[in-house]
C-alpha cells in the first residue's frame, strides 16, 4: 500500500501557549491540557490514507473531525506533527508552494457548498481555474465537461439561489474536480440534504469514484453513510482517532465500546463478507459464491440447501459456508 | 448615529443578592441629597473657572501651528489640505458642469458656455431608466414623477447642485469606507484603533467638525464636501468590517482550498460575497450625504441646503417649504433606487449579442443623451425648463401658513405656553441647579452598578471632563432639551409600537410614514415647526421629537414581534387574555430591545438638538453654531466633544442595563437593527 497522505503525530491544540506547552510536555493527557485551559481538537492522530482509496473520517460533532481535515489540507495550522503528502512535509511548505499545492493538487467540497452568490453556475465550477490565471476559453471548456459529468448540462447559466440543495452540492462537486486534483477533501458533502436526495448523491458518488478513481478523504458524522462508501473509516472520539480498519473490521472487532455502540444497528450481513464467516471444510457440489461476496447476497444463493461452497477469485475452492451462521449473523442484527 | 452594542456584549457580572442592590443607591442619593440641599461649598456646586482645563485655546492653537508651520517633512500641512482639496474639485466641477452649469471657458463673468449641461429630459429619462432597470415599471414611474416634481416647482437648478455634491461624496466615503474596513478586517490591531475613532466621529456632532474643516479649507463647495465625505464614511468602514466578517467560513475555506492570493481573497472571494450587506452600507452613505450636504450648506455647499438655510435666515417660509420639499423629492429617489439597486437578483448576462442589446438600458440613456443634446439646438425649451412653465408655489404656502397662524395661532401659543411654563422650564431650572460634582458622583454609581467599575471609570471621567472644560451649564441645558424630547418621543414611540406590533394594517401604514421620516435629511424638520411654532426651545423640541421617535417605534415593534412565539402559545394555554399576554410577556420580554430603542432615540435626539441651533436654543448646539460663525475651532470642538460625551455616556449606561436585562430574562443576546 503506496501512501498518498500521511499523517504523523498530528495535534491541534487551542489556547494560549499551546505550542510551547506541546514542545515541553510531549503527549499530555486530557486532564494535563483542561489544566492548562487548552482545547485539543486533535490530538496525535496518525493515518495513513492509500493511493485511489476512500478513506472516511466519523465522528460526531465536535469530535475533531472538521479540524482534522482542515489540518490536512493546512487550512488550519496544527501545533505539531507531519503531514506527508506524495512524500513532501506540508508543515515546512512555504505560502507560496502551499498555494501551488492548492491550486493543481487539491479539491475541496463544503458541507453548506461554498458557492459564490454572484457568480453563475459555469462561472462558478470554473472560479478555481480563473483564480490560477487560466484563459476564459480554457477555462470555460473545462467547467463544460464537469458540469456534464455532474449532470447539471442546461444550467450552467443558473445562479446558485436558483438551483436545490442537491444541484447546488452537484454545483460544488464539479467546482473540486475542476483542477484534476490527485487529493479530493470531502467534508460532510451530503449532511444538509434531504435523506432522500443524500442516498441519491452517495449513489452519484459511487459512480462518479469508479470512473475518476481519485484518493479521497471523506467526513461524515454518519455511520451509515461512512459504512456505504469507504474502503477504510477512522472513527474519531475528542480528537482522537479511536479506530482504524476496513468497515467489516469494525463491525466484527470493535476496539472499544463506543465503536461497538455504532455498530449495534448496522445491518451486519451487508458488511460481513462471505470469507470472513465461512469454516474450513469442504463443500462441493454445492452452489458456489465468492470469498469477497457480502452475506447478504450470499443468503439468497442457499436455494434450500445447508451449505455454499466459498471459491477464491480463481474459482478454486476455499472453504465452506453454513446457513446456520448466517441466520445467527443476520438475526444479531 | 448608531453606537455599536459592544458593551452590551459584555459578560454580565453575577447578580448581587437582592437585598444588597439598593443599599449603594440609597448610600449615594442620600449624599446627592446632600451636595444638593445642604450649604456647601461653591466648588461643589459650580466647577470654579480657574480650575478648567483651556481645551478650546489649546485646540485652537494647534490647528494654528497645523496650517502655519506643521510639515510631514516632504510637503507641509497646508500643501497636503491643498492637495486634498484638489482631489475633489476636480470632480466636483465636472459634475456641476454637467448637472448645472454647463462646461465653461474662460473665468467670472466673461465665461462662454462651451457645451450646455445634461438636458432636463435627459436626467428625468436617466433616473427613469435606473429605476426600471433596478425595480421595474413603478420604481421608474417614482423616479421620474420625483425629479419632475423639483423641475415643475423651479428648484432644478438648486437640485442639480446638491445632486451634485453628493455624487461626488458618494463614491469616494464607499470607497475610503470599505478601504478602512478591509483594513480592519485584515489587522485586528488597526480596528482596535479605528473603532474608537469611529465611535466619536458618530457621536460627534455634524456641525462640530464643520468648524475646523471652514478653518482648514475655508468657505466653499470643496469644504463642505469634504465635511460630508468624513460624515458618512464611518458607517461604511464599520458595516464593511462587519459584512466581510459575516461571510461564511467555509466561503473562506474555499478561497483557501483554491489557491487564492491575499488580494484574490478580499476581491474575488469575500468582497462580492458580502455584496449585500455592503449595498446596505452604500445606501447609508448616499442618505447621509445628502442629509450633510444639506447641512453643509451653513459652509458653502450650496444648493438645496443653502435655499432653506436662507429661507429661514429671512423667515420667509413659502420659499423654504419649496426648497424643503424638492429635498424630500430628492431624498426619496435616491433611497428607493438604491434601495432597489441594492436589492436587485444577479441577471445572466446575454453573452454573445451585441453592447446595446447586451446593456439595453445604457444604451437607451446614452441615445437619450445624445437626442436631446442635439434637438437643444433647435428648441431650446428642452435645453432648459422655460421660466414661464415653473409653478411657484411659494407664495401660496405662505398664505396657507399666514391662514393656519390666523386661526389657529391662540390654540398653539396656549398649548406652547402651557408646556413651557409647566414643563420645560420648571425642568430646565432643576437641571441648572443641581451640583455637578453630584450629578457626576450618581452616574459613577449607575456606570459601577450596571456594568462594574471599567464602565464607571469611563463615564465617570468623560462627565467630569465636560464640567472641566466649562462646558457643564449649556450641557445641562443639552440634557434637558434631549430629556424632555426623548420622554415625549418614548411617550408617543411606544403606544405606537405597542398597535403597530399587534395590528398588521397599522404597521404596514406606521412602516410606510417612518421609512420616509428617516430618509429626510434632518434641516427639513426645522421648517413646518417654525412655521407654526416660531422660535425658541419649544419648536426645538416638536422638531427633535419629530426626529427622533422613529427609532422608538422602530425597536418597539422590533422587540414585541421577536418574543418567542411558543412563550405566548404557553401564556393563551394558561388562559391568559390578550392584554394580559401584552402587558405580562410580550412587554416584559421585548424591555431590553425597547430599552435599546430609548438609546437610539436618544442618539437621534441629540445630532438633531445641535441643528436646533437654528432655531433659537441656548445649548451646547447653539456653543457650536456660534463658533461655526466664527470659524472658532477650539470651541466648536470642545463644545462638539462634550456632546458626544454626553451620548457615550447615555448609551453605555443604556446598553449596560439592557444586557443586565437581557441576562436576566435569559435571553441570546441579538443586537438590533442598523437604523
Amino acid at each position: 500500500m503506496t501512501a498518498k497522505l500521511s499523517c504523523r503525530h498530528v495535534w491541534k491544540l487551542f489556547g494560549e501557549g499551546a505550542k510551547a506547552f506541546l514542545a515541553d510536555t510531549p503527549s499530555p493527557d486530557a486532564a494535563a491540557l483542561s489544566a492548562r485551559n487548552l482545547v485539543g481538537a486533535v490530538r496525535d492522530v496518525n493515518l495513513d490514507v492509500a493511493d485511489g482509496e476512500i478513506f472516511v473520517i466519523m465522528g460526531l460533532s465536535g469530535s475533531g473531525k472538521s479540524t482534522l481535515v482542515r489540518c490536512l489540507s493546512r487550512l488550519i495550522e496544527p501545533t505539531a506533527g507531519e503531514i506527508l503528502f506524495n512524500g513532501e512535509n506540508l508543515l515546512a511548505a512555504d505560502e507560496k508552494r502551499m498555494i501551488e499545492i492548492r491550486r493543481h493538487r487539491m479539491g475541496m467540497v463544503f458541507q453548506h457548498f461554498a458557492l459564490l452568490p454572484h457568480l453563475s453556475v459555469l462561472d462558478n465550477v470554473a472560479f478555481p481555474l480563473s483564480i490560477q490565471g487560466k484563459d476564459r476559453a480554457g477555462r470555460e471548456a473545462r467547467a463544460r465537461e464537469m458540469i456534464d459529468l455532474v449532470g447539471l448540462t442546461g444550467r450552467e447559466a443558473f445562479f446558485p439561489r436558483q438551483l436545490s440543495g442537491g444541484q447546488q452540492q452537484r454545483v460544488g462537486i464539479a467546482r473540486s474536480l475542476a483542477v484534476e486534483p490527485e487529493l479530493w477533501f470531502l467534508d460532510e458533502p451530503f449532511s444538509a440534504l434531504d435523506p432522500l436526495i443524500r442516498r441519491e448523491m452517495q449513489d452519484e458518488f459511487v459512480r462518479l469514484q469508479s470512473k475518476l478513481k481519485k484518493t479521497i478523504v471523506f467526513i461524515t458524522h454518519d455511520f451509515d453513510e461512512a459504512i456505504r462508501l469507504a474502503d477504510r473509516i477512522a472513527i474519531m472520539k475528542d480528537g482522537e482517532i479511536v479506530q482504524t480498519g476496513t468497515p467489516e473490521d469494525l463491525v466484527l472487532n470493535p476496539a472499544t465500546d463506543y465503536v461497538r455502540e455504532f455498530t449495534r444497528d448496522v445491518a451486519k450481513a451487508k458488511v460481513v463478507s462471505v470469507g470472513s464467516l465461512m469454516k474450513p471444510g469442504d463443500a462441493s457440489g454445492r452452489p458456489p459464491v465468492a470469498a469477497t461476496a457480502r452475506i447478504s447476497e450470499a443468503a439468497r444463493l442457499f436455494d434450500g440447501g445447508e451449505t455454499l461452497a466459498v471459491v477464491d477469485a480463481t474459482g478454486t475452492p476455499v472453504g465452506r459456508l453454513e446457513r446456520r451462521d448466517v441466520a445467527d449473523l443476520m438475526l444479531r442484527g | 448615529m448608531s453606537l455599536p452594542a459592544i458593551e452590551a456584549r459584555r459578560p454580565i457580572a453575577p447578580r448581587m443578592a437582592t437585598g444588597s442592590v439598593s443599599l449603594p443607591w440609597l448610600i449615594a442619593l442620600a449624599l446627592f441629597a446632600l451636595l444638593w440641599l445642604a450649604p456647601v461649598p461653591k466648588w461643589i456646586d459650580v466647577y470654579p473657572k480657574a480650575w478648567e482645563i483651556p481645551a478650546a485655546r489649546w485646540i485652537s492653537t494647534a490647528m494654528k501651528w497645523l496650517v502655519n508651520e506643521a510639515t510631514f517633512g516632504l510637503f507641509t500641512f497646508t500643501e497636503f489640505t491643498r492637495f486634498l482639496a484638489s482631489i475633489i474639485e476636480a470632480p466636483y466641477r465636472l459634475a456641476m458642469s454637467l448637472l448645472a452649469t454647463g462646461f465653461l471657458s474662460g473665468q467670472g463673468s466673461s465665461a462662454v458656455q462651451v457645451a450646455p449641461p445634461l438636458s432636463w429630459i435627459a436626467v428625468i429619462g436617466i433616473v427613469a431608466l435606473m429605476g426600471h432597470a433596478a425595480g421595474g415599471r413603478a420604481l421608474a414611474l417614482l423616479a421620474a414623477a420625483c425629479f419632475a416634481f423639483i423641475l415643475v416647482f423651479g428648484q432644478w437648478q438648486s437640485a442639480m447642485a446638491t445632486l451634485a455634491s453628493v455624487l461626488v461624496a458618494v463614491p469616494i466615503g464607499v470607497a475610503g469606507g470599505m478601504l478602512l474596513g478591509i483594513a480592519a478586517y485584515r489587522h485586528p490591531r488597526f480596528e482596535r484603533a479605528l473603532t474608537p475613532v469611529l465611535d466619536v466621529m458618530q457621536t460627534v456632532p455634524a456641525f462640530a467638525y464643520l468648524v475646523p474643516i471652514l478653518f482648514l479649507f475655508g468657505f466653499g463647495p470643496t469644504a463642505a464636501i469634504l465635511a460630508t465625505v468624513i460624515y458618512a464614511l464611518p458607517p461604511m468602514a464599520r458595516i464593511t468590517a462587519l459584512a466581510l466578517r459575516q461571510v461564511a467560513p467555509e466561503i473562506r475555506d474555499l478561497g483557501r482550498m483554491v489557491g487564492a492570493t491575499r488580494r484574490q481573497m478580499t476581491w474575488r472571494v469575500l468582497v462580492p460575497s458580502a455584496r449585500d450587506s455592503l449595498m446596505v452600507g452604500v445606501n447609508q452613505v448616499i442618505m447621509l450625504s445628502l442629509n450633510m450636504v444639506i447641512i453643509a450648506s451653513m459652509i458653502g455647499a450650496g444648493g438645496l441646503g443653502f435655499d432653506v438655510l436662507a429661507a429661514l435666515r429671512r423667515l420667509d417660509i413659502g420659499a423654504g417649504l419649496e426648497a424643503g420639499l424638492a429635498i424630500v423629492a430628492l431624498a426619496v429617489a435616491l433611497d428607493r433606487l438604491s434601495q432597489a439597486f441594492a436589492q436587485r437578483d444577479f441577471a445572466a448576462a446575454r453573452a454573445g449579442a451585441s453592447w446595446p442589446a447586451r446593456y439595453p438600458h445604457a444604451a437607451a440613456a446614452a441615445a437619450l443623451v445624445a437626442a436631446t443634446y442635439l434637438l437643444g439646438f433647435v428648441l431650446p425649451a428642452i435645453r432648459t425648463w422655460p421660466e414661464a412653465w415653473e409653478i411657484s408655489t411659494g407664495a401660496f404656502l405662505s398664505d396657507v401658513v399666514k391662514w393656519i397662524n390666523i386661526n389657529f395661532f391662540d390654540t398653539f401659543e396656549a398649548v406652547k405656553n402651557a408646556i413651557l411654563l409647566n414643563l420645560l422650564i420648571p425642568f430646565k431650572r432643576l437641571l441648572g441647579d443641581l451640583p455637578w460634582l453630584g450629578v457626576t458622583g450618581l452616574i459613577a454609581v449607575a456606570g459601577w452598578r450596571l456594568g462594574g467599575v471599567r464602565l464607571m471609570a469611563t463615564v465617570a471621567i468623560l462627565s467630569f471632563l465636560i464640567a472641566a472644560t466649562g462646558q457643564w451649564e449649556k450641557a445641562m441645558v443639552t440634557v434637558y432639551l434631549c430629556g424632555i424630547s426623548v420622554l415625549f418621543a418614548a411617550l408617543i414611540g411606544i403606544p405606537i409600537g405597542i398597535l403597530a406590533a399587534e395590528n398588521d394594517r397599522v404597521w404596514r401604514a406606521v412602516s410606510l410614514i417612518i421609512d420616509t421620516l428617516q430618509t429626510l435629511p434632518s434641516f427639513v424638520y426645522l421648517m413646518p415647526v417654525v412655521m407654526l411654532f416660531r422660535v425658541g426651545d419649544f419648536s426645538a423640541m416638536i422638531a427633535v421629537v419629530a426626529y427622533a421617535v422613529v427609532p422608538a417605534i422602530r425597536y418597539t415593534v422590533l422587540g414585541l414581534t421577536r418574543v418567542d412565539p411558543r412563550v405566548i402559545e404557553a401564556g393563551r394555554a394558561m388562559g391568559a387574555t390578550r392584554g394580559q399576554i401584552l402587558s405580562r410577556i410580550r412587554l416584559k420580554l421585548a424591555l431590553p430591545e425597547i430599552l435599546l430603542g430609548i438609546n437610539q432615540t436618544i442618539m437621534f435626539a441629540l445630532s438633531m438638538l445641535v441643528i436646533t441651533a437654528l432655531v433659537g436654543t441656548r445649548d451646547l448646539g447653539q456653543e457650536v453654531y456660534i463658533a461655526l460663525t466664527k470659524a472658532d475651532t477650539g470651541r466648536g470642538l470642545v463644545a462638539g466633544l462634550a456632546v458626544a460625551a454626553i451620548a457615550i455616556v447615555a448609551d453605555r449606561l443604556i446598553s449596560a442595563g439592557a444586557a443586565r436585562t437581557r441576562a436576566r430574562l435569559g435571553l441570546a443576546d441579538t443586537g438590533g437593527p442598523a437604523s
